[in-house]
């Protein structure tokens, strides 16, 4: 059996007038079924947008210029628009950072998500309402059957943040893709979703993409880590070994850049510079200029994504 | 230098009114910061943390008088900040100053880097033009940048550069008080800490003292001597920082410890997840204002508020079960 969700050799560039960026570079990696894998990286890095080209959902002027993206084998880059939507609809659920990129302003929550539910599996109308109500109860929205009625912005920061999560899960997909749910919400509503996610993930043994750029989140809810730099993924390992035994440069400095809870108070190790500009890619490795480690030839040969140890995926020939 | 605290704080409030007519019927109050005390030592840093709408923030700028209080008392280095007339009120604006969240909205973007930390200068008529030009440059190295930059433009510039314009500007007029409001919110991690090592350095060159408010805990800790933990616009917690971390004693103080990810998985704690949401500051629930949430709540919180006592060596907090 093929995996879930298949990513191979992904380029997905904006065109600009200074020239193409590319956004994501080659990235390939796979998710399986009821996996939890996190793309982490900083702002800009190409996290998002690798989702959105997963979606087929990449804004212009981005295009995606090579690679392939099978969902149970099936390449969604040659679907029609019409097919790719009944895939968004039915078979990946999104949910993003801000609720109103999901939710419509001028519908009740549970118009759209009962509309999702009559779409996606029929029945009456009061059925997919009743559905609906019960969808809201799962993603433990206090008095589902009179909340349901309200409208986006009659509910907090939180509660909107679970009735997006109920629309995304109304037609059971085998994968979410979660693009930072979390990142704008307070710390306590973080631990609530978070564990409210886990909850879900583990009862529907449903796959997640969980893109973010919070390392605690990933330490939170993550069987596998890609760390993405500069469009390119430069480590990939099960969630305990990038804790334990990060092997990138990038990541070991992304790691001990954290206050940390036994060393509050000293200096933080901190990554020099900044990230390249993509629109003039350098030759060799991208994070060569701000790594304490690199040798001549990371200025000059690209590295490649190679496993050291069964399962985990380095970018570097360096560090060992 | 004035003997006591550099910063006095008693009994701060500010309520907003919202809503309503113009006869003021249907008027509603806002209880923003509903009367907290704390005090600061020069060169100290206390952290003020909480979640969004605690009154953290509008803590920061009272201090400043950037807003007006409604009632309590302010004295920085000894002196009665709001009874000042507005003269020598903005002499002793220039002994404090704030380093704002937002790099990217808080610099004029149609003034160059130069006229941006020079301003502060030429409002108080600080200095020559040249002398002027001498001090940018001198702040520019401070902050770790090269004297190059007066010649640029905001947008020109990294999240991690703009702030540290931010902060060069701040320190222009050599203040005693940094107010530092979410000062690392809105960077990346990797340049959230080129600028926390940046803050730390410059409290220890130069003497600084910081009011450091964020939202995150661990940030919180690793920037404070002492911390403070607000709710519904009321310190709930106050202590120095290893008691706070270690040995918190007011449930909200550990909800808020339980429920930041770590990285580190031997560093987990076990989590204690309050119920529901923060209750609306216009209908702020009876007694303790975190009973609706709290775990370990019991009858007597539901109707006396707890008031703010000491629990061990300069650490206070306001509960019933302590």
């Amino acid at each position: 059996m093929p995996p879930l969700l298949q990513v191979e050799d992904l380029v997905t560039e904006f065109r600009t007038a200074t020239g193409p960026l590319r956004a994501v570079d080659r990235v390939s990696f796979t998710v399986d079924r009821g996996e939890v894998l996190g793309l982490v990286g900083e702002s800009g890095c190409g996290k998002s947008v690798t989702s959105l080209s997963i979606m087929r959902l990449v804004p212009p002027p981005g295009r995606i210029t090579a690679g392939r993206i099978l969902l149970d084998g099936e390449d969604l880059l040659v679907k029609d628009a019409e097919a790719m939507r009944q895939v968004r609809g039915a078979r990946i659920g999104m949910v993003f950072q801000e609720p109103m990129t999901s939710l419509n302003p001028v519908f009740s929550i549970g118009d759209q998500i009962a509309s999702a539910a009559l779409a996606h599996s029929g029945g009456g109308r009061a059925a997919a309402w009743e559905r609906a109500v019960e969808m809201l109860h799962q993603v433990q929205v206090p008095a589902p059957r009179e909340r349901v009625r309200d409208y986006p912005h009659q509910l907090s920061g939180g509660l909107r943040q679970r009735a997006m999560l109920a629309l995304a899960l109304i037609s059971g997909p085998r994968l979410l893709i979660a693009d930072e749910p979390t990142t704008a919400l307070d710390v306590t509503i973080q631990a609530q979703i978070l564990d409210l996610l886990r909850r879900l993930q583990a009862e529907r043994g449903m796959a997640v993409l969980m893109i973010t750029h919070d390392l605690g989140v990933v330490a939170e809810l993550c069987h596998r880590v890609a760390v993405i730099y500069a469009g390119r993924i430069v480590e990939l390992a099960p969630v305990e070994r990038i804790f334990a035994r990060p092997l990138h440069p990038y990541t070991r400095g992304l790691l001990r850049c954290l206050p940390h809870p036994r060393r509050f108070g000293q200096p933080l190790h901190s990554i020099e510079g900044a990230p390249p500009d993509s629109r003039r890619p350098s030759a060799g490795c991208r994070f060569a200029p701000r790594c304490p480690h690199a040798i001549e030839s990371c200025r000059r040969d690209e590295p490649a994504l190679e496993a050291r140890e069964p399962g985990h995926l380095v970018a570097c020939p360096v560090t060992t | 230098m004035t003997p006591g605290p550099l910063l006095e704080v008693q009994d701060l409030a500010k309520r907003f009114e919202v809503g309503g007519s113009w006869l003021g019927r249907h008027r509603r109050v806002i209880r923003a910061v509903d009367g907290i005390s704390f005090s600061l030592e020069a060169g100290e840093t206390l952290g003020l943390v909480g979640e969004s709408g605690c009154g953290k923030s509008t803590t920061g700028r009272l201090i400043l008088r950037l807003i007006e209080p409604s009632a309590g008392r302010i004295r920085l280095e000894g002196r009665d900040l709001l009874g000042l007339p507005a003269r020598e009120l903005w002499a002793a604006r220039r002994r404090m100053q704030i380093v704002f969240q937002d790099p990217y909205g808080s610099l004029n973007p149609r003034m160059r880097v130069g006229q941006i930390i020079a301003e502060p200068l030429a409002i108080y008529h600080d200095a020559d033009a040249p002398a002027r030009r001498r001090r940018v440059s001198e702040l520019l190295e401070l902050v770790g940048l090269d004297p190059a930059f007066a010649l640029r433009y905001p947008h020109e510039l990294s999240g991690g550069q703009r702030q540290r314009i931010g902060i060069a500007a701040a320190l222009a007029l050599d203040p005693a008080l940094i107010v530092a409001d979410e000062p690392v919110s809105a960077l990346d991690v990797s340049v959230q800490a080129q600028v926390l090592n940046l803050l730390m350095d410059l409290r220890r060159r130069l003497g600084l003292t910081y009011l450091f408010i964020s939202h995150d805990l661990h940030v919180v800790l690793h920037m404070s001597d002492r911390v403070a933990v607000m709710y519904l616009g009321e310190i709930v917690e106050l202590g120095p920082r290893d008691a706070i971390h270690h040995a918190p004693r007011h449930p909200y103080t550990r909800v808020l410890l339980s429920a930041v990810p770590v990285a580190d998985r031997t560093l987990r704690r076990e989590r204690i997840v309050p119920a529901g949401e923060v209750a609306s500051p216009l209908a702020l629930p009876s007694g303790c204002r975190f009973h609706p949430r709290c775990p370990f709540v019991i009858d007597r919180c539901r109707v006396e508020a707890p008031a703010l006592r000491e629990v061990g060596a300069g650490h206070r907090a306001a509960c019933h079960l302590i």
